[in-house]
């Protein structure tokens, strides 16, 4: 159980440093000012999590 | 748009983000690694860690501290564990004032002033919790981590659909398995909040401990409150307690009811359960977690007051009387302390060749009258290694 949870809390923190990623390549990308100020706020869930503040 | 104005405001975007995120991130994590000072009483013995008793728990978020007190003469061990709810804070006061005043003229006392440190450095999310709380005290203000019912997700994640109780079987709610009160008797190879509770089951084991006490806080919506939840092995020690502390001490009675035995995961069933010692849990009313209160700060916290909590009761719909005075942090931790002394002394005389005598820990009245500050130390006057961090 505990090393299935830890195997799934890698794979997480994985899966939010790739969509971290994107969004800054959706935000460097985007022609649409509102794209971009949505990418920005969405991200910062995804970095809190990533440096495991929140 | 032209080019040069679209990265202008992206910028702006993300360094407004960036701002925000440090912000957030600042306060929380100044919340998980918030420090409490605890001044080493009279009566403190040795500090040991959680670890001692299951080293798989060394280094981790609850590793917590186990206060000993030991009178060096033959006796009986009373354990005394708060902050299995860190969100109910009249459970980890009064324990931090038995480890700041307590002296033991006979037998020992162990206490663990934060059981699920891991709870203690989250809030609810969603419930605008306030990060901490202020205790006003002789030299100064005290400053303590507010806490959630759950271990952080920080430290515990993911929750299972469903969570199965060990090695009861019990089907429970899948955040349960971050409730420190719903794991017993815990698990080796279980999650943080599993591994803890099998550690207090093998540090119950080791020292030998006689009486084991719960401390918890309860909306009053809630219809276990104002209680003692005895073990079958303890229902003789929780009625007498009761009686006493309703006829002779308490403005509004402390009850006693029977823990259910096909209830599982529940310290007042598993410890009496599945060790030697005898399993009490206390609950003291606090209106803050009631789920009709109004403004939730810190204010509500301690003073107990709230006038949509008020207004359920005109309705009939709590468990628990509430009038304007509320139901303030020194009342509650004073039932706390009371109702330890009295648990211990009942069972002394009930035992007499295994006394556990406790003194110098203020009574229902006189934490009211003097309030709870007064019985914290200032770490500043005392000697460095006096000190232990919570």
């Amino acid at each position: 159980m505990t090393i299935v949870n830890m195997v799934v809390m890698i794979v997480y923190h994985i899966i939010s440093v790739f969509i971290a990623f994107v969004l800054i390549w959706s935000i460097i990308k985007t022609k649409d000012v509102q794209e971009a100020i949505l990418y920005c706020i969405i991200l910062m869930p995804f970095i809190l999590r990533v440096l495991h503040i929140k | 748009m032209s080019y040069k104005w679209l990265w202008t405001i992206k910028i702006v975007a993300l360094c407004a983000a960036g701002v925000a995120m440090v912000l957030a991130g600042r306060d929380f994590y100044e919340h998980r690694h918030f420090k409490e000072p605890v001044v080493l009483g009279p009566g403190v013995t040795k500090v040991r860690k959680l670890s001692k008793y299951f080293s798989p728990l060394k280094g981790t978020t609850n590793d917590c501290n186990i206060y000993i007190l030991d009178s060096g003469k033959p006796g009986s061990t009373i354990m005394v564990i708060g902050g299995t709810h860190p969100e109910e804070p009249g459970a980890n006061l009064a324990a931090e004032i038995l480890v700041e005043n307590a002296k033991v003229d006979r037998g020992r006392l162990i206490v663990a002033i934060r059981a699920n440190r891991s709870a203690s450095t989250v809030t609810r999310p969603g419930d605008a919790y306030p990060r901490f709380y202020h205790i006003s005290t002789d030299w100064g203000i005290k400053k303590f981590r507010m806490g959630d019912r759950w271990s952080n997700s920080l430290d515990s994640w993911p929750d299972p659909e469903v969570y199965v109780n060990y090695p009861s079987g019990q089907m429970l709610a899948y955040m349960d398995i971050r409730n420190l009160n719903r794991t017993w008797p815990g698990k080796s190879n279980g999650t943080i909040t599993e591994q803890t509770c099998y550690a207090f089951i093998q540090l119950i084991k080791q020292e030998q401990v006689d009486v084991f006490i719960d401390l918890h806080e309860a909306e009053l919506e809630y219809p276990v409150i104002s209680t003692i939840v005895a073990n079958q092995n303890a229902e003789e020690v929780a009625a007498m307690v009761s009686m006493t502390l309703t006829a002779a001490e308490f403005k509004r009675p402390i009850g006693m009811e029977f823990s259910p035995k096909t209830l599982h995961g529940l310290s007042h069933r598993e410890v009496g359960d599945f060790t030697d010692a005898l399993s009490l849990l206390c609950e003291a009313p606090e209106p803050f977690l009631d789920r009709v209160r109004g403004i939730t700060d810190e204010h509500l916290l301690l003073t107990g007051k709230d006038p949509f909590v008020m207004e359920a009761g005109k309705h009939g719909l709590l468990y628990e009387k509430i009038d304007e005075n509320g139901w303030p942090i020194d009342v509650r931790v004073g039932r706390h302390c009371s109702t330890i002394l009295e648990i211990a002394k009942v069972w002394s005389d009930m035992h007499p060749d295994q006394v556990a005598a406790i003194g110098n820990v203020p009574r229902y009245a006189e934490v009211i009258e003097n309030r709870v500050g007064h019985y914290f130390h200032n770490p500043a006057d005392v000697p460095a290694d006096q000190v232990i961090y919570e």
